[in-house]
């Protein structure tokens, strides 16, 4: 099951890396979303995919799950959204003073 | 732009209101089960923005006189005020404690200081997604 | 007894800066308002020391789950002389930003988010926890981006959204590397991690691993990966290159200094050998660059990456002098950066350019500008009486001692290309012929210059009364060099 899941990471790590380095703005910002949900399976996996219950006092079970993960990406997710939300509106923010969402027009070596 | 679809409006008025009620019981049952502040905090939100697609934005502006910023900062402050809390009690930073009280209606509750942390994220999320969405329609 | 306070730099700045919020409209009153909570934070981090260094390293436990369960801060010498210079700095760069900023950023959250960029700072310097440096990390960009774009010109959009992408990039990577280790040890508690990669050996994997916490750090502190550097550090106003050049990159400097000191310490052939080798190109790209703009606020910004390089070669070598160096010339280089960036901003506001060959002969109407231009030119190069000089000789020191006579050779030649870059801003915008006239000439201000004369007096005063610190510094060196201290504070034991 780790396996699956690392090859799926990797799957997504490679979509996201094509689309960070094209060329228009809102495909660079998907590609963002795309790392961090890779990042977020990743450490769910890293902390070993097993069949439990919650690891609560109370629960008598066989086996828990880690929740350390669980928590780390909660806060991952909550600071990505943050950030995607932000560079949401910085881009468009761009598109409009610039007049372009072509990252290529973007470098700006003459005006200076 | 002004948008007039009738469908929409009239089917969003009812989902607005069970998206809120959803909400508030995501928030409220976060303690012990799947739920709690950011989640319940989320789904508030996705009930004003649903607000703010079917209607245009000045319509519900003026029928919601807040200002999303303020309540960002609000929660925020709502959260680290209440996590302060325990450092005058000589408790270190962030401790909670919970009890057991005899409500009225509910009969015996347990009650958590931790919802007061959890209700300051929920306002800082519903603040900060209705922002967003705000600043990108602005100014069309 | 526990140590709430050692919460407060972080925890103060957030709470006003959102009370800030509510103040939106008066301008003066938040500046009030943030100045006076950084001097608070200034004296709350000067007890800490004083506490530090007779009772031992302090910490604080979040909601009472102790080690290695529960996330907490940590205080030893290091992290609170860092947290005291970036409380000082930022109280002057904030009464700088009083008077300078105009009316627009003063009435848009231009105060609250400098206190949530220095809540992150903080928070980063006092934290023991990897994973909560991720979040303080995230807190201080966030507000770095917010602070980049706001009065959002063309250009200051332009670099904010690559600065934005790159930095979404690295914290990719401090997630993976995260990942990575908390699959190996199992813990992200900094000492605990330190235990058990004592216990297993630091082998291929775990150097690996701190091989991609490098890569995270080195873009953060813009060790050989300052690519990006140059260009968001000089678009936007003076105030935040300022904010940006004396403590961004000092908050990924101090990481690697962490991360390399306490937990991946076992390899150094591998790793550090690394550091050094990246610690040198960084020194020649940066010195490359500082000589080859014609703004001048490129040129400050690649003095921002040879000094990067400079600290760097001190833990490459992580002899206990070059350490010490290292934490001298961290220190200063907050000061003089802030400083540099305050001048160059003023310099800009006065003659309207930023290009080195549209500006003469400022000496004639500004003398004071000009010779607090040229003590920042001296103590930047390393010159006897003033800051910059302990930190050059130790790390030299350091390097001889270690015998690599290649780090020590580059890290002089990169003085003489700092002093140059910056005698060729002295020439030409000082000295030379008066090109504007007496009745066109800008009035400076004299509330601009009361900020900068007093980071002059601080880089002078940080030279002269060395001792002063000294023994704060040694302790804060030995902490780094021994990493069962810092271990002992943490897992020894529940009282702390």
């Amino acid at each position: 099951m780790e396996t699956l899941i690392i090859l799926l990471v990797g799957v997504l790590t490679a979509v996201a890396i094509y689309l960070v380095l094209s060329k228009s703005l809102i495909r660079v910002i998907l590609g963002t979303a795309i790392f961090s949900h890779a990042v977020h399976l990743l450490i769910l996996s890293m902390g070993g995919l097993k069949k439990g219950t919650v690891p609560l006092l109370g629960e008598e079970a066989p086996s828990y799950v880690d929740a350390l993960p669980q928590a780390l990406i909660l806060t991952a997710i909550v600071i990505s959204f943050a950030v995607t939300a932000f560079i949401l509106v910085l881009a468009f923010r761009a598109y409009q003073e610039l007049g372009t969402d072509d990252l290529e027009e973007m470098r700006g070596v003459n005006d200076e | 732009m002004k948008i007039n679809d009738v469908i929409l409006k009239t089917v969003s008025k009812a989902a607005v209101l069970i998206i809120f009620t959803f909400g508030i019981y995501l928030f409220l049952s976060g303690h012990n089960e799947p739920g709690g502040g950011f989640i319940g905090g989320l789904v508030l939100a996705s009930a004003f923005v649903l607000l703010f697609l079917s209607h245009d934005s000045e319509t519900i502006s003026d029928a919601i006189p807040l200002d999303f910023k303020k309540i960002s900062a609000l929660g925020v402050l709502i959260a680290f005020a209440s996590s302060t809390v325990p450092m005058f009690f000589g408790q270190p930073f962030m401790s909670q404690s919970f009890g057991y009280f005899d409500l009225p209606i509910f009969g015996k509750t347990e009650l958590a200081t931790v919802t007061v942390f959890e209700a300051g994220v929920a306002l800082t999320v519903i603040g900060v997604v209705v922002n967003i969405i705000f600043s990108i329609s602005e100014d069309e | 007894m526990m140590n709430n306070i050692v919460l407060l730099p972080m925890l103060l700045p957030i709470l006003v800066g959102v009370v800030l919020i509510f103040l939106r409209a008066y301008g003066r009153v938040q500046a009030w308002f943030s100045i006076g909570v950084m001097a608070v934070s200034a004296g709350i981090a000067f007890y800490l020391l004083e506490q530090v260094q007779t009772n031992g390293i302090l910490r604080l436990d979040f909601g009472g789950w102790e080690p290695p369960f529960g996330i907490l801060f940590v205080a030893d010498s290091f992290s609170l002389l860092l947290v005291l210079t970036t409380a000082i700095v930022a109280t002057i760069i904030l009464l700088y930003a009083m008077f300078s900023a105009g009316k627009f950023l003063q009435t848009t959250y231009f105060y609250p988010t400098i206190l949530f960029l220095i809540a992150g700072v903080n928070g980063s310097f006092l934290t023991g926890d990897l994973f909560n440096l991720f979040v303080c990390f995230e807190v201080m960009l966030l507000s770095s981006y917010v602070l980049l774009t706001l009065g959002g010109n063309k250009r200051q959009l332009r670099e904010a959204i690559k600065y934005v992408v790159i930095n979404i990039v690295s914290s990719w990577f401090f997630l993976v590397a995260l990942a990575y280790l908390y699959g190996a040890v199992g813990t992200l508690n900094m000492a605990h991690v330190s235990v058990r990669v004592a216990e297993a050996g630091q082998g291929p994997l775990l150097t690996t691993v701190s091989i991609i916490f490098l890569i995270v750090f080195s873009l953060k502190a813009g060790l050989l990966l300052y690519f990006w550097l140059p260009g968001s550090y000089s678009a936007p106003p003076a105030v935040t290159s300022a904010l940006f050049g004396a403590l961004l990159t000092k908050v990924g400097i101090y990481a690697l200094f962490r991360v390399f000191s306490l937990i991946f310490y076992h390899q150094p052939e591998i790793t550090h050998t690394i550091i050094g080798a990246m610690a040198a190109l960084t020194l020649v790209g940066g010195s490359l660059g500082a000589i080859a703009f014609n703004d001048i606020r490129k040129i400050a910004a690649y003095n921002v990456v040879i000094a990067v390089g400079f600290i760097l070669v001190g833990l490459a070598v992580s002899t206990p002098n070059a350490v010490e160096g290292a934490i001298y010339y961290l220190i200063h280089d907050m000061v003089i950066k802030a400083l540099l960036f305050l001048l160059v901003g003023t310099i800009i506001s006065l003659t309207g350019t930023a290009m080195l060959d549209k500006m003469s002969g400022l000496m004639k109407n500004y003398p004071l500008l000009g010779w607090s231009f040229f003590i920042t030119m001296l103590s930047l190069a390393g010159v006897p009486p003033l800051s910059g000089f302990i930190g050059k000789v130790l790390v030299s020191e350091g390097a001889v001692e270690s015998g690599s006579y290649g780090l020590l050779t580059l890290a002089l030649l990169s003085s003489l290309f700092v002093l140059y870059s910056l005698l060729r801003i002295f020439k030409n915008s000082f000295w030379g012929e008066t090109i504007v006239s007496k009745e066109d000439q800008v009035p400076l201000k004299k509330t601009l210059l009361i900020p900068c004369l007093l980071l002059v007096l601080l880089t002078v005063g940080l030279g002269l009364g060395t001792e002063l610190i000294s023994g704060y510094v040694t302790d804060a060196a030995e902490t780094l060099l021994n990493p069962d201290i810092y271990i002992d504070a943490v897992m020894g034991g529940g009282e702390s």
